[in-house]
């Protein structure tokens, strides 16, 4: 396997991923968003297609960039430092995916050429169970007629594509269908971390042949490799957004007096801040390590990508609530960042697939 | 075959010298203290298979293999070292041998010795011709270890030592002692130290066993009585035994935090647990703490592979052993929780084998730096909170 060390060009690309978001995408960019009501920044969507991030995952000939998944993860990596709020990981990371076990490379052209914005319909109650999907597509002719509801479907109030799971005859079916499709009401979530999700709701919506993203009744080979492809993205923006909440805290420890001195003096803050280091850097190299996976073959990185996924899901948990609490009052504001980080946390954590879930894969897969 | 320095090919080559040197018996993973092979003038070889391994190994320096070879070393840099690691774990090889001389004695003495010293102590380390222990705590002198006391003065043509250390491992066993002494009581703490190397044959050395709470003694108190020792014993500069010190403790703790985790290689702590549960792990809560762990091993495992291939290209680690050290060793302790609880009443008695490396592992995170000491380590060098 490659190393567990990123690359020259890897490292490139973070710095300007870095350069670019500080500039364009700070988290007061998100505070902006949420003050106006905004769920979405289509400038800075078109900034991130110019720089080739839409096709990152997308082959040269259909227009993309193709830099595989550790690259992705970089930049994922990069934006949850900034909370950058952009359809990166449902269009360009999970959609682009899906879209590529099929070779449908229209749609994937669509994508790296900032046409398309795809969100990805999977959940239908409050937890990550695409087995359990209920959502039904009963043929109907030539063509399918879909019925059901989805929940948290992460950018599918901006969404113009929504590649959906369904049940069909013979097992699961993913079909990618337009959002403005007749039928399909779209019910906007009013998020807690300020993003955007949806509540989808089909009432004899009409799919074709067509529309089906790879084979009927084998939704999972395309599927399982961009449902870890955006696990593993979401592990690498929450490993961002935990080390950016943690070099916040670490700096008002720098700055803080109380008693007569600097509060980063007292033994017991400073072992607290330690250990959320360690914690840090040891989920930084489960990420990574899933970015390497995928890279060698995206249908078998299950274990590596569920282990990212699950320490960054308590990694971020502990940089947050350790970053309210040793900020004290303040940490508490609306008026001070901290608190956005909490929120994206948790909803980052509910995403693709909570603690439980991963750690459930990790322990199959362990043999036990 | 150390002259091959292509990678395939020197892989291929060592594979073929360990299918053809390696014993069949030294073939089954069992690296465990029980099995290690020690060395010294003393060594009882467990098998006339250990003997034969350790002087096939160390006939081509293999022992040490990233030692120059003038020095009993194979001479080989990290690259091949490494495959020569995983050609041994392929083959589920046990170490020809291994010793405080190896891990600590000799990388000390490669960046601070004379080459006289080099001459005179490396080839028997690497021959497992003598063993070494180590002298650093001391009964005032714990996590605070530059405050050592035991008195080592300049008598003009010797050195003579009076004091007293503790929790030396396997004291009662070495032939000789690296040991930290305090040759000026005047200067500050850091400033008046030396590594000295004492015979624990010489006149007015001892050793007292310390029993611990797991019922063994692999530690020891060790006096010094009026000992002489030759004035050539002392590595690095009088009074600069603090550096030899610092460095040396880096690389105690990458053994401790490495050794401990029991992650890499090792078995799935769910299938250890699933053991004791033949009609399946029934116990949720059980169940759910294990995968917290094994999360945490895995996770763990990586992060030591992400350092190796950070150094190997050339990148600092920071202060990765004081992060692995605490990471390892607190795992390792609930580890052997959590095989305890699995094995319910079992487990308590001492002939299910379970508790006394269970009680062992409460040592992990005071052995070589507390886990206080490592988090004030990251805290002020890593982190600058002061």
């Amino acid at each position: 396997m490659a190393k567990l060390v990123r690359t020259e060009e890897e490292t490139m690309l973070a710095e300007m991923a870095r350069g670019f978001l500080d500039d364009a995408a700070p988290v007061g960019h998100l505070r902006k968003l949420r003050d106006a009501g905004e769920i979405h920044d289509p400038v800075l969507w078109t900034q991130m297609v110019a720089m080739g991030w839409a096709g990152i995952l997308i082959p040269e000939d259909a227009g993309g960039s193709d830099m595989g998944f550790s690259a992705a993860c970089v930049l994922a990596q990069e934006m949850g430092k900034t909370l950058a709020t952009s359809p990166f990981l449902s269009t360009a990371v999970i959609a682009a995916t899906a879209l590529r076990q099929a070779g449908a490379t229209l749609a994937m052209r669509a994508i790296a050429s900032g046409q398309s914005i795809y969100a990805l319909a999977i959940d239908e109650h409050a937890k990550f169970a695409p087995e359990n999907t209920q959502l039904m597509a009963t043929a109907d002719g030539n063509g399918f007629q879909l019925n059901g509801h989805k929940a948290f479907v992460v950018d599918g109030g901006l969404a113009d594509r929504v590649l959906v799971l369904a049940r069909t005859d013979g097992g699961l079916t993913l079909f990618d269908i337009a959002a403005n499709s007749a039928g399909l009401t779209t019910t906007q979530n009013n998020m807690i971390d300020s993003r955007n999700a949806a509540a989808l709701s089909f009432d004899n919506v009409a799919a074709t042949g067509d529309d089906i993203v790879g084979t009927i009744n084998d939704a999972m080979s395309v599927l399982q490799p961009a449902l870890a492809a955006g696990q593993a993205a979401l592990a690498a923006e929450t490993i961002g957004l935990a080390t950016a909440a943690m070099d916040m805290t670490v700096s008002y420890l720098k700055e803080r007096s109380q008693f007569g001195v600097k509060i980063s003096s007292f033994q017991a803050l400073q072992h607290r801040a330690a250990h959320l280091w360690c914690e840090t850097e040891v989920t930084t190299s489960a990420v990574l390590n899933a970015g390497r996976a995928l890279d060698e073959n995206p249908c078998d990185a299950t274990l590596a990508v569920s282990l990212a996924k699950a320490r960054a899901i308590r990694t971020a948990k502990l940089a947050v609530v350790e970053g309210v609490q040793m900020h004290g009052g303040i940490g508490m504001t609306d008026e001070f960042d901290m608190g956005f980080y909490m929120k994206r946390a948790r909803v980052a954590a509910e995403w693709l697939g909570d603690y439980g879930y991963h750690a459930e894969q990790i322990a199959r897969l362990r043999g036990f | 075959m150390l002259d091959i320095t292509d990678p395939n090919a020197f892989r291929s080559a060592i594979r073929m010298w360990l299918d053809d040197n390696c014993p069949v018996e030294m073939r089954d993973g069992q690296n465990t203290p029980d099995h290690i092979c020690w060395g010294g003038k003393n060594w009882a070889y467990e098998s006339d298979a250990q003997q034969i391994w350790l002087e096939r190994a160390s006939a081509l320096g293999l022992t040490v293999p990233t030692w120059p070879r003038e020095y009993g070393g194979a001479g080989l840099e990290r690259t091949r070292e490494k495959i020569y690691r995983e050609e041994l774990a392929r083959i589920n090889a046990r170490l020809p041998l291994q010793s405080f001389g190896i891990w600590m004695l000799g990388p000390a003495l490669l960046n601070f010795g004379t080459h006289e010293q080099k001459e005179t102590y490396l080839p028997p380390i690497a021959r497992g011709e003598i063993r070494w222990c180590q002298g650093y705590s001391e009964p005032g002198a714990g996590s605070d270890l530059a405050s050592v006391q035991t008195k080592c003065e300049d008598m003009g043509d010797h050195w003579l030592v009076n004091g007293q250390k503790i929790w030396t491992s396997y004291a009662d066993k070495a032939d000789a002692i690296f040991a930290l002494v305090r040759t000026d009581k005047d200067a500050p703490k850091h400033k008046g130290i030396s590594f000295l190397l004492i015979d624990m044959a010489a006149k007015g050395v001892s050793t007292k066993p310390i029993r611990l709470i797991s019922g063994s003694s692999p530690f020891c108190e060790t006096f010094f009585d009026d000992v002489k020792v030759p004035k050539g014993h002392v590595v690095g500069d009088v009074n600069r035994g603090w550096d030899v010190a610092k460095y040396l403790l880096t690389h105690e703790r990458e053994m401790i935090s490495g050794g401990g985790t029991g992650v890499s290689g090792g078995r799935a702590l769910g299938a250890v647990i699933a053991d004791a549960y033949p009609d399946g792990l029934t116990d949720t809560s059980l169940r759910a703490q294990a995968m917290d762990a094994e999360i945490d091993a895995l996770a763990i495992s990586l992060t030591i592979d992400r350092y190796k291939d950070q150094s190997l290209t050339g990148q600092g680690t920071g202060h990765a052993s004081a992060m692995l050290k605490y990471m390892g060793t607190e795992l390792n302790k609930t580890r052997h929780e959590l095989i305890m609880s699995a094995n319910g009443s079992d487990a308590l008695d001492w002939d299910a084998g379970l508790a006394a490396p269970w009680l062992r592992t409460k040592a992990n995170s005071i052995e070589g730096g507390t886990s206080e000491v490592m988090l004030g380590i990251i805290a002020r060098r890593v982190l600058d909170l002061k």
